[in-house]
Formats: structure tokens, sequence, C-alpha cells
């Protein structure tokens, strides 16, 4: 009698550490999710945060080129306004925008010479590779969870304790996708 | 890539298996001859203990200065910032901090015995003479090592193989001198002796052999895990081109013990594979990022 309830006690314990520590590693592997999705936000904060910066650098020289910068400082502005989607788009343009300043810079000399354009243009060209590099480790991190939440036998208990898939981040500009032409 | 890293990880853990049951059965002969003599062995321990807590606590710094790095601030080398910066968001580690050895060699490594202490030095001809792609395909490789724990696992190998050179020794030493000691003979027991010298003049080979083998492996995966931060292994491969070609490999900086924490090994001038090499041969690193 006594031997029944112990084997039945330690099969219980055996059964409650296991959940235990599925549980805490799914959340882990959740918080590490959502860390990683606010670090895309510093990034993007740092760049919306240099581009008045590099547009009063560059104003001085490119008086000609007025539609590149109000392009710019439009698309800047669409940032924070309006729904995710029209955001989505505003953060591509300013993409698009800043590979149009810097080409357009080209034609200035003495603009590709000043020191301050210089470092702004190494600040936001690193700037943009730790947005992409943080949205990899975002995907990253989403790829682990997920992997984790739909294999046996974890997938059982997952949807139980609460956890479920999280969406990748997409590319939303369908420019993007298209093979990109290189004419010169 | 992602393959590459799991089976190194099962391949580095066998060979510690290795070096744990050679320090075992020497420890096991050691108390064969000593009979009931324990506070040798006891003294053995705590010499290795003291010997283990010195290489973990400094073995950075006394690297870093060792080689002449400097570490510098953003201002300085703002690109070089960037990469690390960038890639260590990749990694989803804490930034490294940025060191530069002024030399024209092409050369780099990661000191650091968790991703919160690390630190990246890369050498000025480095920084001359790659592109961008290569030189994120370098500080990637970098990073991986930090990130795999790359060097608190080379700091224990040293540790270990210290340990059984130490056993041996005491072995061979009990021999010399501890002759007329033993009560009981037979030849049971002088068989016993004989296969315990053997050991003890072989373990050290041995365990050094297992040493480099990891070495060679934890490059192997380091390469792999970079090219899985880049997405995009031939940037690193074309960087080793580049070192492969490099007329000058900074000996005068390195030396036996640290050799294993460059990218590419310092003392270049073997090109075939050879199992007393601490890195696998470069051809073969550019082999296997271009097969990726």
């Amino acid at each position: 009698m006594v031997t029944t309830l112990l084997i039945v006690g330690i099969i219980v314990a055996v059964v409650v550490l296991y959940l235990i520590i599925i549980f805490n590693s799914l959340v882990r592997l959740r918080v590490k999710v959502k860390n990683a999705w606010a670090q895309i936000d510093v990034q993007l904060k740092r760049r919306y945060d240099l581009i008045p910066n590099l547009v009063d650098a560059v104003k001085g020289y490119m008086k000609h080129e007025k539609s590149v910068l109000t392009e710019i400082t439009n698309a800047r502005a669409n940032l924070t306004k309006g729904p995710i989607e029209k955001r989505a788009e505003a953060s591509n343009q300013i993409t698009e925008a800043l590979k149009s300043i810097f080409a357009v810079a080209e034609n200035y000399p003495d603009l590709k010479a000043s020191e301050n354009f210089k470092m702004l243009q190494e600040e936001l060209s690193g700037t943009e590779n730790k947005i992409s590099y943080s949205r990899q480790f975002y995907n990253d991190s989403v790829m682990r969870l997920n992997t984790k939440v739909q294999v046996f036998p974890t997938n059982i208990f997952a949807k139980m304790m609460g956890f479920t898939k999280e969406k990748f981040f997409k590319t939303e500009n369908e420019a993007e996708r298209k093979p990109v032409k290189v004419k010169f | 890539m992602f393959d590459e890293v799991s089976r190194n990880k099962r391949n580095s853990i066998f060979l510690i298996l290795i070096f744990l049951v050679i320090i075992s059965i020497l420890g096991v002969i050691l108390g064969a001859i000593w009979g009931s003599i324990y506070f040798g062995g006891i003294l053995a321990l705590i010499f290795a203990i003291i010997y283990s807590l010195i290489v973990f606590k400094s073995g950075d710094k006394m690297i870093l200065s060792m080689s002449g790095a400097k570490e510098v601030k953003k201002s300085e080398y703002p690109h070089l910032f960037h990469t690390v910066e960038g890639l260590a968001i990749a990694a989803g580690i804490p930034t490294p901090k940025a060191y530069v050895i002024k030399d024209s060699a092409l050369n780099a490594f990661a000191t650091g015995k968790d991703p919160s202490n690390a630190a990246i030095t890369v050498t000025t001809g480095l920084l001359e003479k790659l592109n961008r792609q290569e030189l994120e395909g370098v500080i990637a490789h970098e990073m991986s090592h930090i990130k795999n724990y790359d060097i608190r696992f080379m700091m224990l190998t040293v540790v270990m193989v210290g340990v059984v050179l130490l056993l041996s020794d005491f072995i061979l030493r009990s021999f010399w001198f501890g002759g007329g000691r033993r009560r009981d003979s037979g030849n049971s027991h002088l068989i016993i002796l004989l296969i315990g010298l053997a050991l003890a003049i072989l373990a050290p080979i041995v365990v050094q052999l297992v040493r480099l083998s990891i070495s060679r492996k934890r490059e192997y995966m380091a390469d792999a895990s970079g090219a899985i931060l880049t997405r995009y292994p031939e940037g690193l491969a074309s960087a080793l081109e580049k070192i492969k070609d490099d007329p000058d490999p900074l000996v005068d900086k390195a030396n036996r013990a640290t050799a294993h924490l460059f990218i590419s090994s310092p003392f270049r001038k073997v090109k075939k594979s050879s199992l007393w090499s601490t890195h696998p041969p470069i051809n073969d690193r550019i082999k296997k990022l271009r097969g990726m």
C-alpha cells in the first residue's frame, strides 16, 4: 500500500518538474522575443533622431535638391502618425530617401568632404544595418519560440499554458521583393 | 549552416569526456602507486585549483596586454564600432569592447569568459585591407567565439591539459624516487606499474592532440556561426583569402599560449593539415564556407 503511494508520488513529482521546466523555457523564449521587438524600436528611434541632423548638414550645400529633402522630412513626420501600415510604409520611404540623398551627395564634392557629413553618413549607414540586424535577431527569436511551441511533446502543454506562435517580421514593401535592376 | 553548429557542439562534448576519462585513469594509477599517501594527491589538487583560478581570472587581461592591444573609442574607429555593435545585436549579446593592435598584419581575436565581459581585437592592417563585408565576416566569427563561450571552453581545456601533465609528472617521479617504498611485490603489481608508466608518458601527448583537435573544431564552428549571423558566408571566405596571402603573420605579438585565439594562426607557415595546428587549414575553411 505504502509502496504504491510512493511510486505514484514519485511519478507525480517527475511530471510536475517536467511541466515546470517546459513552462520556464517557454517563458524565457517569449521574453526574448518581446525584448528583440523592443530593440528594433531603439534602432528606429536612433534613425528618427539622426535625420534632422542630416537634413541640416545637407541643405546648405544642396540648395537645388529640394524634392529629396522634403521627401525625407515628410516621411519622417508620417512615422508617428496614422495606422501601422502607413508607418511601415513611411519607414520604407525613409530608407529610399536616404539612398537618394547619399546618391545625390556624390555630385557635391564640398559636402562629401565635410567631416560632419561623413560622420552622419557613417552613423546612418550603421543604424540602417542595426535596424536590419535587430529585425533578423527578432525573427531568429521568433523561430526558436515557434519551434518549441510546435514540437512534440511540448506542443500539448504549450497551448494549455497560453503560449502561441508569434509573427515573423516580414518586409511589407513589394518593391523590396522584386529583383533589383542596377543600371549604369 | 545550422547543422555545422550542432555537430561541432556534440563533438566537443565527446572530446571533453575523453579528457575526463584520461584524468580519472591517471588519478587511479597515482593512487595505486602512493597507496595510503594522500596529501601528495591533495596537494596536486590544490595546485590545480589555484592554477585554474589564475588562468580564469586574469587570462583576458594578460592576453590583451601581451599582444599590445589598446582599447579604442567610437570617435577613433566609428566603422569598427558600428560593425561590432550591429553584429552584437544580431547575436543577441551585449556589445563587446573594441581593441586595436597597430600592426600591418591581418589578424583578429576575441577574449572574454562570458559575453558580458568580452572584447574583440583587430589589427590596423585588417581594418585597412578588408572591405565592409569581409570585415563583417571576421567580426562575426569573433562574435561567435564569444557567444558560444569558446574562450571559456578553451581555458578549461588548457587547465585540464595542465592537470594531466601534472599527474603524469607525479607518476613518473614516483617511479624514480619512490622505488623502495612498496612493501608488496609480485608480477601482477609490476605489470600494473609498467602500464601506468606507459600511460604517464603517453597521456601528455594524447591530451595535447585532443586539445588541438577541440581547438580546430571550435574554429570551424565559429566560421559556421559567423555565417549564420551575417547570412553571407562569402564575406568571411573572401576575408580568409586575403588573410591567407598576407606575408606578415604577427609572429612577434603572439606566442604558443595565445595562438589558438587568433582568427588565423600567427605561425602560418604550415599550409597542410597537421594534428599539431590550432587552426584548420585555411583552404579547407574557405571551401566549407563557400559550400554553405
